[in-house]
C-alpha cells in the first residue's frame, strides 16, 4: 500500500477506508438488529410491547412470555420431535454419506461414475411434491416419524463436498493398508473417516441445520398428528395466526393459558418461540464456521 | 413393484459384462465385482434408497396424462393426453404465477449476485482480520436461521405499528403514514428480494471472499507497480479472478430458475397480494394438496423439471463454447 497510484490523493485510501468500515459497521446493524429486537420484545411486557417504542432494550422486564411459551406441553413434545429427528438424521446421514462418498473415491470402483451421476441429476431433476407425495403415502410413511429421517438421507451436494475432500487425501494411505491386506470396509473405519473430521463437521452441520429447520415436511407428511409436530412447525402455525389476526389477545399459543392472558400476546410469545427455536443454532455455529467455509468452498469444485 | 424394477436393473449392469472404463481400465466383469464387493456393499445400497426417493416417483407423472382419479386402480383411469398441459398454458392464474416465479427468481439472482460479490470485494478490502472475521461471521448467520423465523422477522420489520423499517422511514420524514408493506402487491417482490439479501447475502459472499483470497499477490503488485489505482485493480486483476466461480455459480443457479423459493412467499403471502405472491410450487401445493386436482398439479411439476433441466444443459453448453469452467 506504499505506492500510492499517481493521480489520487493521499487522502483517498483513509476515506475509502473510513467509509468502508462504516459499511461494514451498517451490515452488522442490520443483520443483528432483528435478532436483539426479537430478544428485547420476548423479555418485555406483552401489552406494554402494544404501547410501542421497544428497540433494542426490554422496557418492563417479565419472563412470562417464556413461561407461557412452556406451559403448553405441545412446545415440549415439538421441542423433543425437533431435537430427534436432528440428531438421527445428522448421524446416520454423516456415516452414509462418508461411507459412499469413500467408495465413490476409489479410482478403480467399477460404479463410480454411474451412481456419481445419479446423485448430481438429482440437484435439478426431481419428481415433483405431487408423485413424492404419493411415494411417501404408499410407503406407509404419512404420519410416521421416520418421514422426517428417510427421504433426505443424503444429498448430492454433501456428496460431493465429502468425495472431493477424501479425493483430496493421499491415496497412499489407501494403497498401503490394501497391501497389508486390509478390507475397504477397515480401510474406511479406522483410517479414512477419523480423517475426515474437518469435513465431516460441516456436512453433520449442513444436516443439522437443514433438519432442524425443516416445516414443511410437517406440514405436508405430519400435519394432523400433533405428537409429530415440530418447533419449526409450531412457529409456522403462530406465524399464520398472528399475520392474519394482527396483534389479537385470543389468539395465544397453546390457547390455555388464561392467567397469563392481561400480559402476554401472540407477538411476544412469537418472539419467545423464535429465540427459543433459533438459540441451538446460534450456539453451535460459531464453533463450526472455521469447517463449514472450507466445505463451501470444496462443494464448488469443478467435478 | 418398484425394487422388482430396480433388482433387473442392477442385474442388468451385472451382466454387461466386459465394459472397459477408458479412464481407468478395470473392466465391468465378475472378477471385478468380487475384488470390488465392499465397495459395491457400500454404496450400491446407497444408490437404491436413491432410485427409490428420487427416481421411482417419476412414474407418477404418468398422471399428468390423466384424469386421475385416487379411487380408481390404474387400468380405469382416464387418459387425457396433453389436456392437462393445455389447460395449464391457457389458465390466467398459471400465467400469472408463471411470471411471479421467474420475476422473484430473477431479481433473487441479479441482487444475489451483486450484493455477495460486492461485499466480498468491500470485506477484501478490510485490513483488520479481526474486525473482518466478526463481520463475516455475523453477516452468514442468517443462513443458519429457517425461513419460518426469517418470515417473523420480516413480518415485524415491516409491521405498521412499531416495524422498524416505518420507524426509520418515517423518522427521516419520507413518509407520513406507516405503509402497510405486506398488504399491497406491488411492494411484494422487492420485500422478498430484500430478504433473500439479508438472509443469505454473508453466505454467497464465503465463496467469491475464498476466490478473491487465491488471486495472485502478485498480480496487484504489478498492477500497483503500473499505477493501477484501487478501482482498476479491481476492474482488471479482481473481477477477472472471480469470472470462474461466478460463471459456475451462475450455471448453477440458472437450473433453479423456477424455484424462486416457496417458504417466504407462502408464509409472507395473504388474499390482498396472491396476484404478485404465488409461485408454481405454491400454485402445485394448492391444486394438489388442498384442492386434490393431482394431474394438474403434476403437470405443474413436469414443466418445472424440464425447464430446470434444459437451462442447466443450455447453460452449460453455453459456458462450454465460451471457453469457460463448466459444471457437467
Amino acid at each position: 500500500m506504499k505506492a500510492v497510484a499517481k493521480g489520487s490523493s493521499r487522502v483517498e485510501p483513509v476515506v475509502f477506508h473510513t467509509l468502508n468500515t462504516l459499511f461494514m459497521l451498517f451490515v452488522v446493524a442490520v443483520t443483528l438488529y432483528p435478532f436483539l429486537h426479537t430478544l428485547a420484545v420476548s423479555l418485555n411486557d406483552g401489552s406494554d410491547t402494544l404501547a410501542g417504542g421497544i428497540y433494542l432494550w426490554p422496557r418492563a422486564w417479565t419472563m412470562e412470555n417464556y413461561k407461557a411459551v412452556f406451559v403448553s406441553g405441545t412446545i415440549y413434545h415439538a421441542a423433543f420431535i425437533s431435537v430427534s429427528r436432528t440428531i438421527i438424521s445428522t448421524l446416520v446421514g454423516v456415516f452414509l454419506t462418508t461411507m459412499l462418498a469413500y467408495a465413490l473415491a476409489q479410482p478403480q470402483y467399477v460404479f463410480r461414475k454411474k451412481i456419481g451421476l445419479l446423485f448430481i441429476l438429482t440437484m435439478y431433476f426431481n419428481a415433483g411434491l405431487i408423485p413424492n407425495y404419493f411415494l411417501i403415502k404408499n410407503m406407509g410413511l404419512l404420519h410416521n416419524f421416520m418421514v422426517y429421517i428417510l427421504p433426505s438421507l443424503v444429498s448430492a451436494f454433501n456428496l460431493i463436498i465429502m468425495r472431493t475432500y477424501i479425493r483430496g487425501l493421499p491415496y497412499s494411505l489407501t494403497e498401503s493398508a490394501k497391501i497389508d491386506g486390509a478390507g475397504d470396509f477397515r480401510i474406511f473405519w479406522k483410517i479414512i473417516f477419523p480423517l475426515c473430521t474437518p469435513v465431516l463437521a460441516t456436512v453433520a452441520l449442513f444436516i443439522a441445520v437443514g433438519s432442524w429447520n425443516a416445516w414443511f415436511d410437517t406440514f405436508l407428511y405430519a400435519s394432523s398428528d400433533i405428537k409429530l409436530s415440530t418447533l419449526q412447525y409450531e412457529m409456522m402455525k403462530l406465524l399464520g395466526s398472528t399475520m392474519s389476526t394482527n396483534n389479537d389477545p385470543s389468539m395465544l399459543a397453546g390457547g390455555q393459558n388464561n392467567q397469563t392472558q392481561a400480559m402476554v400476546t401472540p407477538a411476544s410469545i412469537r418472539s419467545a418461540i423464535t429465540i427459543v427455536t433459533a438459540v441451538p443454532i446460534l450456539f453451535v455455529y460459531p464453533f463450526l464456521q472455521k469447517y463449514f467455509v472450507v466445505g463451501l468452498n470444496l462443494g464448488s469444485v469443478k467435478e | 413393484m418398484s425394487d422388482a424394477v430396480l433388482d433387473k436393473q442392477v442385474k442388468k449392469q451385472k451382466t454387461r459384462k466386459r465394459k472397459v472404463d477408458p479412464e481407468i481400465g478395470v473392466s465391468l466383469s465378475w472378477k471385478t465385482l468380487k475384488v470390488q464387493k465392499q465397495l459395491i456393499f457400500m454404496s450400491v445400497p446407497i444408490a437404491i434408497y436413491l432410485i427409490i426417493f428420487n427416481y421411482v416417483p417419476i412414474w407418477g407423472w404418468v398422471m399428468a396424462f390423466q384424469n386421475y382419479h385416487p379411487a380408481l386402480p390404474f387400468g380405469q383411469q382416464e387418459w387425457v393426453g396433453f389436456d392437462q398441459f393445455k389447460f395449464l398454458f391457457s389458465d390466467d392464474t398459471f400465467l400469472l404465477v408463471l411470471r411471479n416465479t421467474i420475476a422473484m427468481s430473477f431479481i433473487n439472482l441479479v441482487l444475489g449476485t451483486v450484493t455477495a460479490i460486492g461485499l466480498a470485494l468491500l470485506l477484501n478490502e478490510i485490513r483488520v482480520k479481526f474486525f473482518k472475521r466478526i463481520v463475516q461471521s455475523i453477516s452468514y448467520l442468517p443462513h443458519f436461521l429457517s425461513w419460518v423465523i426469517a418470515a417473523g422477522i420480516v413480518a415485524t420489520s415491516l409491521s405498521i405499528d412499531d416495524g422498524i423499517i416505518n420507524v426509520i422511514l418515517m423518522k427521516l420524514h419520507l413518509i407520513k403514514d406507516p405503509i402497510m408493506w405486506l398488504s399491497e402487491g406491488k411492494y411484494f417482490w422487492g420485500i422478498v428480494g430484500a430478504s433473500n439479501v439479508w438472509k443469505e447475502v454473508g453466505w454467497g459472499t464465503i465463496i467469491y471472499l475464498a476466490a478473491i483470497t487465491s488471486i495472485d499477490p502478485s498480480l496487484y503488485e504489478a498492477a500497483s507497480i503500473d499505477g493501477a489505482t484501487r478501482m482498476q485493480k479491481m476492474r482488471y486483476v479482481t473481477l477477472p479472478g472471480i469470472k470462474a466461480t461466478f460463471v459456475i455459480l451462475l450455471i448453477m443457479n440458472i437450473g433453479h430458475i423456477l424455484d424462486a423459493g416457496f417458504e417466504l412467499q407462502y408464509l409472507l403471502g395473504n388474499g390482498l397480494t396472491i396476484d404478485y405472491s404465488q409461485t408454481i410450487d405454491i400454485f402445485v401445493i394448492k391444486y394438489g394438496i388442498s384442492m386434490g386436482n393431482y394431474s394438474l398439479a403434476t403437470a405443474a411439476g413436469i414443466f418445472k423439471t424440464i425447464v430446470s433441466v434444459i437451462l442447466v444443459f443450455m447453460a452449460n453448453y453455453t459456458a462450454k463454447r465460451l471457453g469457460e469452467e463448466r459444471l457437467i
